[in-house]
């Protein structure tokens, strides 16, 4: 016991000199961390503790306990609906993306630097118009036979009868997927194709002297482990923005889409949080997401830790 | 000579010599057939990425009695300047004068953008480079704050905006945007590959940690400094709803650019759609010009090469 408490006493010691020395690290991150206490921090906090309330923004909030997650559980069945939607497509278009992103970078590194960048525009053009481009997939995925692929199909012969791709339920969660993938293509292919560019020639050629047979090879052992930052970048955004699914589907098939279909937890917490203005159960749902997306974190975390190996 | 120009110019020096007698072994080559097929691959799947981007700036370019032909074409056969001459038009009518909210919007993305940088840079070196009291919870808190849904903390961060007098005025936008974690947290995963022997060689030289940030690390993480740079740009260029929340009064913000845009104004009417798609492509363009300025100044980066670990 005594020992103990003089080594706690010995480690406050050390943890006090540790801080001392660190003064000028306090300092510069002082800046930012005051801000990102002040509109981050605090107002996540305020959230969460929201979802234990029923504030709905006009009214003074009233402690209500763990109602707001249980009423989610037990007696919301759009939301039971909302949570299978998002896994599914957040396990195609997540991964998806993903892969695909570092594919294209890696086979953007191979050229010559001007049509590098240019690829490397051309792949980021759709998710840098943003909702502008939504218009587009609504022309292609048209329900009348004026859409692109029903023309497509309909003068292949596949099929006789325009199909609903916006309105049927049984292919509004396809062309949501396809859509989502279609914009996947955001900043962590950016941090993919600026991080391949400083993976050191060197590295390579030590590798073919030691035995590395063929690109493949190179790619796994000397290319992935020397990216390991840029790919935990990279699936921290792939599983932000594929759990946060719903906005392309709030754009194409409208709101709330046909027999909720492709209603996912994101458009559930727009609905109570921007439309209802029930604040403390939009917080609930929030936070629910949050949760999801630390274990997904936590998961893919794990699995990286064995690339190159 | 100065400590730190002299470890530049050694890295340099270092890194040009390699250069002079690079060995024979190079990295693994393809062969004839798999250049063949990546660029064909390449060029399919850019072709499916800018279509989006190619059907926004056709639509853009038609006049009326084109844009409503079923199916609709790519090719334009009469080009006119037509809707970005109304789109101007409109501007120039707008309640708030064009010049005052086209000095807002240049005021907010550049002040909000460079600063960002500037304080996130400052706060992404002490937590990727050193380890003091503190500086694990920070980078765990940091990854976490990703992940939770902005639409939850409007109300909190309105109210904190409101009692720093804030609102109306650009500081509303430009302040909580500096505390984006996004960037922060790209710029501190590009910052951890920096070998510890250049920042300690620095250190036992005398070099201060401001000193070794703006010397030796910001010119080795350019790479992710830009990207980090195009992603605030974007984010601050098409924040319009922050625009709406915290002006109260028409003195503040109009992004008239981005309302059109967003359909809010010009949406209306089937003779904007023109407009829509021309406000469409001028919005999409200023980023891509930032874009394609700043991807080609990545290669002229003092390489890392030599520098990793």
């Amino acid at each position: 016991m005594a020992a103990n408490k003089i080594s706690m006493k010995r480690r406050a010691q050390l943890t006090l000199r540790d801080m001392k020395r660190s003064v000028p690290l306090y300092i510069m991150i002082a800046p930012f961390m005051i801000l990102f206490f002040v509109f981050v921090v605090y107002p996540v906090l305020t959230a969460i503790w929201y979802s234990f309330t029923d504030f709905n923004v006009l009214e003074k909030a009233n402690f209500i306990g763990l109602n707001n997650y249980k009423k989610l559980f037990l007696d919301d069945s759009i939301f039971i609906t909302a949570i299978k939607n998002t896994l599914i497509i957040a396990v195609i278009v997540g991964p998806g993306g993903y892969i695909m992103s570092f594919l294209l970078a890696w086979m953007i590194n191979e050229l010559p630097h001007k049509l590098g960048v240019v690829l490397t525009v051309i792949f980021y053009a759709p998710s840098m118009a943003g909702s502008a481009v939504l218009s587009v997939f609504q022309q292609i995925f048209s329900n009348d036979s004026n859409g692109y692929l029903n023309a497509f199909l309909q003068n292949l012969g596949i099929i006789s009868e325009p199909i609903l791709w916006l309105s049927d339920s049984d292919y509004v969660m396809i062309v949501v997927v396809l859509a989502s993938l279609w914009t996947s293509m955001g900043v962590g292919f950016l941090s993919f194709v600026a991080g391949i560019k400083g993976v050191d020639d060197a590295q390579y050629e030590a590798g073919a002297i030691d035995g590395i047979k063929n690109r493949w090879q190179e790619l796994w052992f000397i290319t992935l482990p020397n990216m390991k930052p840029q790919l935990m970048f990279g699936a921290v955004m792939a599983i932000t923005s594929s759990l946060s699914v719903g906005s392309v589907g709030d754009g194409l098939v409208g709101f709330p889409s046909p027999n909720y279909a492709t209603h996912t937890i994101y458009n559930h917490l727009m609905d109570y949080g921007s439309i209802r203005m029930e604040m403390g159960y939009a917080s609930a749902i929030a936070f629910i997401l949050f949760l999801l997306m630390i274990a997904a974190n936590m998961l893919i975390q794990k699995l990286l830790r064995k690339v190159g190996t | 000579m100065d400590i730190i120009t002299k470890l530049r110019a050694n890295y340099l020096k270092k890194k040009k010599s390699k250069l002079d007698f690079a060995p024979s072994v190079k990295k693994s080559e393809r062969s004839f057939w798999g250049n063949v097929i990546l660029g064909l691959f390449l060029l399919a799947m850019g072709f499916a990425f800018f279509f989006p981007v190619i059907f926004m700036v056709s639509q853009s370019l038609k006049p009326m009695n084109e844009m409503f032909i079923f199916p609709p074409e790519i090719l334009v056969h009469n080009p006119t300047m037509d809707n970005y001459r109304d789109f101007v038009n409109i501007l120039a009518n707008t309640v708030v004068p064009v010049t005052r909210s086209l000095y807002n919007s240049l005021f907010v993305v550049v002040v909000g953008s460079v600063g960002h940088i500037i304080i996130a840079s400052l706060c992404a070196f002490p937590l990727a480079k050193f380890r003091f009291p503190g500086s694990k919870f920070f980078n765990q808190l940091i990854v976490y704050s990703l992940m939770f849904n902005g639409a939850v903390t409007m109300i909190p961060n309105f109210l904190t905006i409101a009692r720093l007098g804030f609102l109306d005025t650009q500081w509303a936008i430009i302040i909580p945007g500096f505390a984006s974690t996004l960037g922060l947290y790209l710029m501190k995963n590009f910052m951890e590959q920096i070998p510890d022997s250049l920042t300690e060689a620095a250190q036992i030289d005398g070099a201060g940690y401001f000193r070794i940030h703006f010397t030796i690390v910001m010119p080795v993480v350019k790479p992710a400094l830009v990207t980090a740079f195009i992603m605030v740009f974007q984010s601050f260029w098409t924040n319009t709803g922050a625009s709406f929340i915290y002006a109260e009064a028409e003195k503040g913000f109009a992004y008239v650019v981005g309302q059109l845009a967003s359909g809010n104004v010009a949406g209306v009417g089937a003779s904007y759609k023109g407009i829509a798609s021309a406000s469409s492509v001028i919005m999409f363009a200023v980023p891509l010009i930032v874009f394609l300025i700043m991807q080609n100044n990545v290669v002229s980066t003092m390489a890392t090469s030599g520098m990793k670990e």
